[in-house]
């Protein structure tokens, strides 16, 4: 099964039967895919006429209880954002899903991390964060979209699915498991008042105090996310000397460069990020701080080792390496990297 | 002595809260929840009726109508409205938007929704200005309107002229009703009521996309006294915008 179809599956079999999103590549495949599937399970599905419109048809939608969604890519997500904002500010749950494209500006198709800042850090405006996870098979495509949806609706805070176009055109094997939990509780759903006071979705406070109040409500949600959802990976055998970090497409290729190195007999470890926020920084800190140095790979030029370096805290030498604008690196090329951190005793290689 | 029954000939809509208008003297937007309230009430709808609420002076919408109601990001009402009315056919969805809200910001989303024939009834106001971040330039704006960011008027070549969205919204064949009316006499306020409720049963018979915009006055950002501002929208408002029924089912 191809990544991006796995998704979308992933999504049905998790309760999604609303669909809202514009046209782009590279994530059509899914759009085309629920344009289809969706009906033939009694589910909605619209070709909306921009992504503004999508976001906000999902929030419509996520009113009224439903699981629904959205999909696109670097400048769509850009618009998106206000959508984003209104969602975590209204406390609405949802599931939007960003196959990147390379950026800035209309950029280009092939496959890079370079809107990880943008994905956990709110990417909108206001004090908020999206959850987000990064898949790095196709199973986690279809598995994540479950995941999603599950924490959106117990957090009631939008979620996004970070992938790229590696992770959406791949095919491989996939054990589907429906699950079809219905949404936690939606007591705070729009439906018509019937036998009830009238409900009410917003975001905004005005009232003195209202919005400090509204804010540090939101942050407990945040805390909680770290405190209880973290997912990560962690390979780092005792005697470990060098901690690699990588996520999604980018992590599949790390493994095979530590792997290699392993097999000459160099002591490496790798830890992978799942969710990106709440991000591992637990995880993240042992590895780095116990093999004393670190190395962070992205396909960008230097994003998500933002976040463990000020996981480690200075605790640990990190290094990075970057590759953005589509370049995939091979193992080869992470394992040149490898063998010059650890040639040289770790403290002053690659570019920082 | 012979006493006198009292009979209750007149009262507010049984789904309007009796909490006191944050609006100015002279403003029409309290008008417009009264027959908001009154078709709600005819059609029974208050157990069903969700209201979906562009950002602009009617904001607080839910503090005076008692149903359910969601916020819209300024300009995306409808599209919210569509999400919410196909995710809940069964329910009564309504948009309550200024002029700034669906002629300028959200343009694109009012024409699309009308155009899939979502089954949504939309309550315009069109006040000329931008009455809630203190009196701009609308795409209402009659030319030759001082505005604040207008100060020697509109000028058509460069400003645009005002927008017609009942002629524009009437002219696509996904549209079940479009009108437009007026609130600035009884006579007028007796046909905007019809047209409400023209526009709730649009809905309510499950005929598609139903808009009524209603020629409203912001006396606050006109400069003017609310008796200055209705005859303002008697003659300069009409000439520019007139009344009508554009589409009807
Ligand atoms: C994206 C965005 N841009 C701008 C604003 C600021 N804003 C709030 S209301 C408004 C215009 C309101 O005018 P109108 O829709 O005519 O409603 P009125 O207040 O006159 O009833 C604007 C520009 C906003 N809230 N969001
Ligand atoms: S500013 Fe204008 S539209 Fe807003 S409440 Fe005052 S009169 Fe009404």
């Amino acid at each position: 099964m191809k990544g991006s179809v796995a998704l979308a599956q992933g999504a049905i079999d998790a309760g999604c039967r609303f669909y809202f999103g514009y046209p782009i590549t590279p994530q059509n495949d899914i759009p085309e895919y629920l344009s289809a599937a969706l009906p033939a399970v009694g589910g909605t599905f619209i070709q909306a006429e921009s992504e503004l419109a999508s976001i906000n048809m999902v929030l419509g939608a996520a009113a009224a209880g439903k699981m629904a969604m959205t999909s696109s890519s670097g400048p769509g997500i850009s618009l998106m954002q206000e959508g984003l904002s209104y969602l975590a500010g209204s406390e609405l749950p949802a599931l939007v899903v960003n196959i990147t494209r390379s950026g800035p500006g209309l950029g280009g198709i092939s496959p890079t991390q370079g809107d990880y800042l943008q994905a956990t850090r709110g990417g909108g405006h206001g004090d908020y964060r999206l959850i987000v996870l990064g898949p790095n098979s196709v199973q986690e495509m279809y598995d994540l979209a479950g995941e999603a949806f599950r924490l959106a609706f117990k957090y009631r805070n939008p979620a996004m699915i970070l992938g790229d176009a590696i992770l959406g055109q791949m095919k491989e094997p996939v054990v589907l498991k429906p699950t079809q939990a219905p949404p936690a509780e939606t007591a705070w759903a729009l439906s018509g008042a019937m036998n009830r006071q009238p409900r009410l979705v917003k975001s905004l406070y005005l009232k003195d105090g209202e919005m400090t109040v509204h804010n540090w409500k939101l942050d407990e949600k945040y805390r909680q996310l770290k405190e209880t959802e973290v997912l990560v990976e962690t390979d780092c055998p005792p005697g470990c000397k060098l901690a690699v970090v990588a996520f999604g497409s980018c992590s599949r290729i790390v493994r095979s460069a530590v792997d290699q190195a392993r097999r000459i007999g160099l002591p490496v470890g790798l830890v992978r990020p799942i969710s990106l926020y709440p991000f591992p920084e637990q995880a993240v800190r042992e590895a780095a701080v116990n093999a004393g140095n670190t190395l962070v790979i992205e396909m960008n030029t230097g994003q998500m080792v933002d976040d463990v370096r000020l996981a480690c805290n200075g605790e640990s030498h990190v290094f990075f390496k970057g590759y953005p604008g589509g370049h995939i690196p091979t193992p080869e090329d992470i394992l040149a990297e490898i063998e010059n951190i650890l040639n040289r005793g770790g403290l002053k290689a690659c570019q920082l | 002595m012979s006493t006198v029954a009292e009979k209750i000939i007149f009262s507010a809509p049984s789904c309007l809260l009796q909490n006191t208008f944050h609006f100015c003297p002279g403003c029409h937007h309290g008008l417009v929840h009264r027959l908001a309230g009154e078709a709600i009430d005819e059609f029974k709808l208050a157990d069903k009726a969700i209201g979906v609420i562009g950002v602009g002076c009617g904001v607080f919408l839910y503090d005076y109508l008692a149903v359910d109601c969601c916020e819209a990001p300024h300009g995306r009402a409808p599209a919210v409205a569509s999400g919410l009315k196909r995710a809940n056919p069964e329910s009564f969805v309504f948009t309550y938007q200024g002029d700034g809200d669906l002629a300028a910001i959200g343009t694109s989303e009012i024409i699309h929704t009308a155009n899939r024939q979502e089954n949504i009834t939309v309550i315009f106001v069109n006040n000329s200005v931008y009455g809630m971040t203190g009196g701009q330039m609308a795409p209402t704006t009659l030319p030759g309107q001082k505005t604040t960011t207008t100060p020697l008027g509109r000028k058509p070549a460069g400003d645009g002229y005002p927008m017609r969205m009942a002629e524009l919204i009437g002219s696509l064949q996904g549209t079940a009703y479009s009108a437009r009316v007026s609130c600035h006499d009884l006579k007028h306020i007796r046909s905007a009521r019809k047209a409400m409720k023209r526009a709730f049963q649009a809905q309510v018979e499950n005929r598609g996309f139903a808009m009524i915009e209603l020629l409203s006055a912001c006396p606050t950002n006109w400069r003017m006294t609310p008796q200055q501002s209705l005859a303002r929208m008697a003659g300069e408002m009409l000439t520019a915008f007139p009344l009508g029924v554009y589409k009807d089912f």
